[in-house]
């Protein structure tokens, strides 16, 4: 057990450290590719507590996914570091009193933490190894959490609509393929006869 | 427990000798590599002239498009992992959750199909 609490303390230690960078860091490409080694070392905790599917799942889905929007995002801003200093004392006021809100309410809920009668005795007893990760989420996560499950489906559909309507402009001008109406094209609509007279032209 | 951490024994070596390489290598050319420093070395490469302006441009906000859909289905597929794997203890109920949840990102995906969301112009 020695070697897994090393492991713990390394990626904790990684983990709180990478995220201090996050913000500490003067280039916002930095602060991401700190925030990736954070996600890293997050999944390794996970894989620590014996949850490997949400380890790879944190892997495949922020480390591949949110990561790069993340990196898009940074790149898609104009980033001047002169500027971005210069900025600091004028957001001071309103990002301090943000960051009060923020501690306020975690110490609100940290305060009021209680732990569940049930707690214990579920911590107490022995993981099941007869089964996977995966098949045990499965195994709940489609029926008795079922209305989770396609509020989920529902909020992606909202996500992928909305970052349509936000994003999405066409050019104008542009020729773009419309298979029916090329298919449904006659003779009639694309050729046209011209009886030119000599000398004369069109 | 231990044995589900002994299984990732050989990623965890895997990765410190990575870690030795890419340090070995970074760390080497500071030790032993000839230096004779010049702005010129560092500075942009512009075909003879001076640079016009900073590398950094913005990135047109369609790429945005592109990852954020990738993620959704992304997030689509790891929803289909558990299901595959518990297919037969879910039964009807399971399978109709999962049909319907697929049918709600399909209207998404025909959305953003007819709304030309996938081509570039």
């Amino acid at each position: 057990m020695t070697l897994a609490s090393a492991f713990f303390y390394l990626f904790a230690g990684i983990a709180v450290a990478s995220a201090f960078m996050v913000i500490a860091a003067k280039n916002p490409v930095h602060s991401v590719l700190y925030l990736i080694l954070a996600f890293f070392n997050a999944a390794g905790l996970f894989l620590l507590l014996g949850a490997e599917f949400l380890a790879m799942i944190l892997v495949v889905v922020y480390v591949g996914a949110v990561a790069v929007l993340f990196l898009f995002v940074v790149m898609m801003l104009d980033v001047d570091f002169a500027e971005l200093r210069e900025g600091f004392l004028q957001y001071l006021p309103i990002g301090g009193l943000v960051g009060i809100i923020v501690l306020v309410e975690l110490v609100l809920v940290v305060g009021s933490w209680a732990v569940a009668p049930s707690a214990p005795q579920a911590i107490a007893e022995r993981t099941p190894t007869d089964i996977t990760n995966a098949e045990a989420l499965g195994r709940v996560l489609y029926t008795d959490y079922l209305l989770f499950f396609q509020l989920s489906g529902l909020i992606l559909l909202v996500a992928m609509i909305g970052a349509i309507v936000l994003t999405l402009r066409h050019k104008e001008g542009v020729k773009r393929q419309n298979i029916a109406a090329q298919v449904a094209r006659t003779k009639a609509a694309g050729l046209s006869l011209h009886d030119v007279k000599p000398g004369q032209g069109l | 427990m231990n044995a589900l951490l002994a299984d990732y024994l050989p990623l965890a070596i895997f990765i410190g000798v990575a870690l030795v390489i890419g340090l070995a290598l970074l760390i080497a050319p500071f030790l032993v590599a000839y230096r004779s420093p010049d702005a010129e070395k560092l500075s942009a490469y512009e075909c003879g002239f001076n640079a016009f302006d900073d590398a950094r441009m913005k990135f047109d906000v369609r790429f945005y498009l592109v990852a954020i859909l990738f993620i959704i289905f992304d997030l689509e597929v790891a929803f289909l992992f558990p299901w595959a794997v518990a297919f037969r203890d879910v039964g009807d109920l399971g399978f109709w959750s999962m049909m319907l949840f697929l049918g709600v990102l399909t209207i998404g995906f025909v959305y953003e199909w007819k709304k030309g969301a996938l081509e570039w112009d």
